[in-house]
Parts: structure tokens; sequence; C-alpha cells
């Protein structure tokens, strides 16, 4: 059982958690992600660690909801807590002074590049953080994100903050000013990681893609995450989930990752219909195995 | 101690030599093949008291029991088979977890004909005495009893072993090591215990609660569990031994990464590792499709393959049949004699009406525009010359190539070794395959108070080696610990 100590909202359906797991906190560096499971019947689903406290032992993760698991997650408060969490997972992110360092992220991507934008700017790195978002209200963590990086560029789809338009844009507005650009890292929806690997690949800027495919284990026993880099087949779990943009077949990433879409908007549909019910079941189960264990 | 290991008289077999062997081996009841293979309910259902008692009536009590020296932990198999002819189960269970902390779930899984049944003299000309089936006999009644023989643990030592792993190899070094008088906490990645004994050996062949009473037991004995640990990443080897200060460390993390076919299209949907689809199903409990949310494939009325002819393909190619596949078909390179899994379960399989695709290798997976699974591009082999393990090696027929059609395909063609302990225990020394390097006798590595043992080490085998490997560094350890000499 890991108690969650802090809960807020951060954006419209995100929301930031800190949780006691002091083994997780002792270990994680920028890049790494946790595995958590809710309940005795829950799913495994991996997340990003945005940072952690050794000494409080705690970790931040920040949560959008998308499917049943992250709604019902997003539903929990402070005091309450998670049954299962293990990690740190994953290859941390290699840190290395590049020069100028681009770092696109959208939306709740930006809780995942925070770490790594951090360290990059900590190595001196010039590092310029593109963040982008639907609307103004998913909009997150603006202040840290000024905190992690030398120019910070906002885009919004409707325009409601910042700029109007893609991170994508933005990218190509600094290529076409003529910055010179020695090392991109995108995180966020695979057509974006996509779509920025397209702009730098010809251009042979070293990019960087934070991979979101299913998991199970999370430890390489399974084999569920594996993505195709040129020939080559990779286990993004124990591989990544970083690697090198120009080598990723996003097409197959994100075939594999519509694999169980029925199954997760018939659970989530499920969900919505009984959502009170299902909170309170999960608080139930959670006083009971929190009484077992003393 | 000559006394106390001394047999009961009325353990002393009565019945003439002739007529003994005269009995028919008895019959495990099992459920119907046409109902089993729709549900996960438990295939064996366990011999009757009286039948037991007739099949230890068998046993000729040779001078030098075969099935004991066969067995790889060494269970006194003739004194536990007297023990149950008096009619003494309780003490027949508790003299089995002399060797074997874990008889109900080897009773069940373990290959007893290349083992202990395979050494038993009466299988020369009929059937060998049922030994597994008489375990697992023992084991269930002793559980169902309530009234558990365990062990009395030795006074501490003050000493304390981390354990990597709560798989076979796992579980029965820490029951041996706790007997001793050690302190003993075992780490585990997922999170539950057991290991393959959850995630991978599915409920109809090793029911969830049996592996959760065996490792409760171990409780009960003082073991500690740790779960959600990974090794190599939650905290390394040598955090453990500087930082939580463990005399020695047992490293048993099993087999670990899949091995893929490396075939042309095995990124569409539906190809799936038997790892991650009996994990799904297992562990995961994705057979209770709406009670649970980890999803898997839904088979029904689909077509499955499973690509090889161990144990794992055999569990997977069943599991799909159960998931109501309308083709579940084994897809194995070499022939049925070649197959490495265990007898019982070819048989099982058989009756519940999976398809044998012998001496068939996929070259090629096919799919639609949208990436889903379509079918198999296989090609038909036969067997040329022996290989280095004996075994005749499959040779492609060439222009034999034919597409079976598959919505799933399973690969259950072996693992290679994880590499997440390897690779943060720098002084630890490996083999070619990454596996970990230990001594065959001691189960030391090259590393000072570090041991290895079970699939890390050998690559993927049995539950039963694994738990033998476990009980050889068990005794090592212990060795080490009393005498601090390396």
């Amino acid at each position: 059982m890991y108690r969650i100590v802090e809960a807020r909202n951060v954006g419209l359906n995100i929301k930031q958690f800190v949780v006691e797991a002091p083994r997780i906190a002792r270990k994680q560096k920028p890049g790494q992600f946790l595995i958590l499971r809710l309940h005795e019947k829950g799913e495994r689903i991996p997340l990003t660690i945005k940072s952690s406290d050794p000494e409080a032992g705690t970790v931040t993760i920040v949560v959008q909801a998308i499917g049943k698991t992250t709604s019902l997650l997003n539903c929990l408060e402070a005091g309450d807590s998670i049954l299962d969490i293990v990690g740190p997972l994953g290859r941390p992110s290699e840190i290395e002074n590049y020069g100028t360092a681009v770092i696109l992220a959208g939306s709740v991507g930006t809780a995942m590049a925070l770490p790594t934008a951090n360290a990059l700017k900590q190595t001196g790195n010039h590092v310029i953080f593109i963040e982008g978002a639907r609307s103004l209200d998913m909009v997150v963590f603006e202040d840290e994100v000024r905190m992690a990086s030398s120019e910070i560029y906002i885009m919004t789809d409707d325009g409601s903050y910042g700029e109007q338009g893609l991170v994508t844009k933005k990218l190509n507005d600094l290529l076409a000013a003529g910055r010179k650009i020695d090392f991109v890292l995108a995180v966020g929806p695979v057509p974006m990681m996509r779509a920025v690997a397209r702009i730098t690949a010809p251009l042979g800027i070293k990019t960087i893609v934070s991979l979101n495919s299913i998991m199970v284990d999370g430890t390489g026993m399974c084999g569920g995450c594996r993505v195709l880099l040129g020939n080559t087949s990779k286990f993004a779990c124990v591989d990544g989930p970083e690697f090198d943009a120009s080598l990723v077949n996003f097409e197959v990433l994100m075939q594999r990752n519509a694999m169980y879409r029925d199954h997760e908007c018939q659970s989530l549909k499920r969900f919505e219909e009984n959502k009170e019910e299902e909170v309170a079941q999960l608080r139930a189960e959670l006083a009971t195995e929190e009484a077992h264990h003393g | 101690m000559a006394e106390k290991n001394a047999l009961p008289r009325s353990a002393m077999n009565i019945l003439p030599l002739k007529e003994r062997m005269k009995i028919l081996r008895a019959h495990m009841p099992e459920l119907d093949p046409l109902v089993r293979s729709r549900n996960f309910e438990e295939v064996n259902l366990g011999l009757q008291a009286a039948d037991a008692l007739t099949e230890a009536t068998r046993c000729i009590a040779c001078a030098k029991p075969a099935c004991v020296i066969d067995c790889p932990v060494g269970v006194k198999i003739k004194e536990v088979v007297a023990l149950i002819y008096s009619g003494d189960y309780l003490a027949a269970a508790a003299k089995m977890r002399e060797d074997n902390v874990l008889p109900a779930i080897t009773g069940r899984v373990c290959p007893q004909e290349n083992q202990c049944e395979g050494g038993c003299v009466l299988g020369k000309k009929g059937a060998p005495v049922a030994i597994g089936n008489l375990e697992r006999f023992v084991a269930d009644f002793e559980r169902e009893s309530g009234q558990l023989g365990l062990p009395a643990n030795a006074p501490s030592t003050g000493k304390s072993v981390a354990i990597v792993g709560s798989g076979p190899a796992g579980l029965s070094a820490a029951g041996d090591l706790v007997q001793k008088g050690h302190r003993v906490r075992v780490f585990e990645a997922l999170h539950e215990l057991g290991g393959v004994l959850v995630y991978g050996i599915p409920e109809f062949r090793l029911p969830k609660a049996i592996v959760k009473e065996e490792v409760d037991n171990l409780r009960r004995m003082g073991v500690e569990f740790e779960t959600n640990v990974v090794v190599g990443k939650s905290v390394t080897i040598d955090e453990l031994m500087r930082d939580e200060h463990y005399d020695a460390v047992f490293v048993a993390t099993g087999a670990g990464l899949p091995v893929f076919l490396g075939v042309p299209g095995e990124h569409f949907n539906g190809v799936y590792s038997a790892n991650e689809f009996l994990t799904r199903v297992n562990l995961m409990r994705a057979y209770q499709v709406s009670a649970y949310d980890q999803p898997v494939y839904d088979c029904r009325d689909r077509d499955v393959i499973v690509v090889g002819g161990g144990n794992t393909a055999v569990d997977a190619v069943r599991t799909a049949r159960r998931l109501g596949a309308r083709t579940a078909t084994l897809v194995y390179r070499r022939s049925e004699a070649e197959m490495p899994a265990r007898a019982e379960e070819v048989k099982h399989a058989r009756q519940e009406g999976i398809e044998f695709r012998m001496l068939t290798n996929p070259i090629e997976f096919l799919g639609d525009e949208k990436g889903w699974l379509t079918g198999a591009r296989c090609v038909r082999m036969e067997l040329g010359e022996p290989d280095a393990d004996g075994r005749r090696r499959p040779v492609e027929i060439k222009g034999s190539e034919y597409v079976l059609p598959a919505n799933v395909a399973i690969i259950g063609v072996g693992t290679t070794a994880n590499p997440l302990i390897q690779s943060t225990t720098p002084d630890l020394a490996t083999n070619k395959y990454n596996y970990i390097v230990a001594d065959s006798d001691t189960m030391r590595t090259s590393k000072r108070g570090v041991f290895a043992g079970g699939d890390i080490v050998t690559g993927g085998a049995t539950v039963i080696l694994a738990m033998g490997a476990g009980r050889k560094a068990a005794a090592s350890i212990h060795g080490y610990l009393t005498t601090g000499e390396w």
C-alpha cells in the first residue's frame, strides 16, 4: 500500500499526486517510469515519474484521465492509497551538454519531460521548452517549465493561450529563423512525436522520443511493449522508454496501442455509469487491505 | 537419528510382492474434456484416500529406490509411500516437507515420467507407482485437514539472507534457510508472490489458491516477503548487502525475456509471447473478462495458433481453447516425440481438442491493412541429423509452404536471460548468453556472498529443477553463513 500524501488538480482532467514510495524515490532518475495497480481486479499501467523526494520518500506523478484506470485514479485524494506501485523502471534519459536542446511536450507529457529538461539545463544546455495543449485549461506546470528552461513557448490548438498552433509549428519557426538546434526531445501523443521526427530526421538533429507502448510487467518479461526500430524489435520497458526518433516505426506503435481500444472504451463506459459505486468499492477494498496489513 | 527415522510397524507392506504387482495403477479422476475445455477449473481432481492407499500398496519398496535418486530434491519417496500405506497421511506429508517445501505444487506440475516415476522398477513391465498423484494427495490431505506439519526452525543465527524472486527456486531456498535460523526476506518484482507459478502456469493445472497457501505456509515459518521490488532497478544487489545489511543474496529471478521468432510480421496485433498471453490470463485474470480490468485478445470463435513444444506452449494453447477459440493449434517444428512438454499435459491437450501440427514452422506472419494478424505462412519440416542435445534437427522441406489462418499467434519457444541484475552488478560473472555463472554444486557466483540458481543460471527448465537449485543454494548459503568461508 502506497499512501497518497498530496493530490491536486493541475488542469482539465489532469491531476498531480505525491505518493509515498521510498524505494522508488531513492532511485528515480529523469526519464524513468513506474507501474501501478489500483485494486485487486485492476490493470497495471505505466506512468512517468515527474519528480521524487528521497528524504520524504515520495514520488510525484501526473495523471490525465483517459481510460478507466486513470479516471478511477483521478477520483482519489490525499489520504487514500494505491495498492501496488513498482519502479523506477526503464532507462534514465541520457543527459549530456548538447548545446541547444529543444523539448516538445504535449499537455501531460510536460510532466514527463520536466525532470529531463531540468537535468539538461543543469548540465549547461540552452533549453528551449515548447509546451503544447488543446487549450488554456490543459496548459500545465508553466512556472516549473520556466524554471527548467532557458526559453519557453506555449502553443494551444485553439489559441486560447500562448500562440495558436501545434508544437511542431514552433519548431519549424525556430528552424526557419536559423536557430541552431543540437538535440530534441519529444514527449506526447504518437502523431506529435512522429511529426517531430519527420522534421528533425532529414536535418540530422539527434532526436529522442519517449514511447508509451502497452505494458504489463515492465521488467522485460512479457514483450508486449515491443517497438520496431528499423528492423529491430526493442522492449520499451527495459530498452527504453526513450529511443532515437529517426529509427522508430510510429505506424506500428500506433497500431499496437490500438490493440485493446474496444475493450478500453467499454471499460470506461461501465466505469462512468457506476462512478460513485466504483470509487466507494475501491476505498472499501483499500480499507480492508489496510486493516489486514496493519 | 535412526530411531527417529524408523517407520511405524504398520507401514511394513504385508501383501506378497506378486500380489502387489498385480494391482493396476490408480486412475486419476479428471474433469470431462468437453466441460473443462470451456472453463479454468483444475483438470485433475485428485485421488480418493482409498485409491491412494491401494496405489501405495503397489510400491515394492526397493532396497535402492531409483525414485529417490531421480528426484531433483531428493524426497524420501519410499518412506513417504510407506507412511501413506500405513494410513498416516499427515506423517507422510511431514516426511515430504523435509525435502520439498512445495509438495502440493510439485505433485501437480513435475514431469514425473522423467524423474521419480521414470526410475520406478514397476514401470519396466507395467505402470510405475503414481508417485506424483500420491504426493499431491498427501499435500492436499494435509492442507484440507488444517493440521500442517511445518518443521520447526533452529534458533536464530543473527544472519540474514535476501532472496531475489519468489518463484520455485526462491521459495524453496527460503523454506530451507528459515529453518536453519536465518532471517529470510524474499523480494518479488510483481504484485503477487509465486513467480512462474502464478504468472505462467494456468489455473486449470495449478490453482492459484494452492500457491497462495504454500506461500502462506512459508510466511508462518517466518519468511518475510516484499512485493513490487525489481532488484536491479528498485535496489541493487550491492545496496541490499551494503545498505540493508544482508549477509548473503540468492538470485533466483527466473528466465526472463521472451524469445520471438524473428520472422516478418511479428508486430501485428494478435501476436503475443506466451509470457504475455499467460501473464494477462493468469496473473491479471483476464479470463474473467468483465470483472478484471486487464484485457486479453477476445479469442471467442477465432483461430489461435501457438508455436512451440514445451509446457509453456501447451499451457498457452489450452488457455486459448478455454477462452473460446474456434481452433487452437499447436505448431511445432519437430515431431511429437521431441516435445519437451509433460506427457500428461499433451494427453490432456489432445482430449480438449487441441490440434497438433507437428513438423511445421512459421516463417512469416500475415496481417490486414489495419495491422491485425490474419495468418501464418508455414513451412513443413523433416527430421535430419541429431544436433548438440541429441534431438534430431528439423530441416525445411523446400516448396512445402502454406498459409495457416490465425487471428492470434502465441510464441512459446523459450526465453533469454533478463539483464536487469547482471547490468547493475558489475562483478557478477555471466556466460556468453548473459546467464549468471554459478557453481553447479555450491551455486556460488563470482561475487562474494551472492549465490544464483534456477532458470537465471540454467536457462528455461522446470519447476522442480529450480527447486532443486534452491535447496542446493540454501545448503551452500548456510555453510557460508556458518563458516564465513568463501
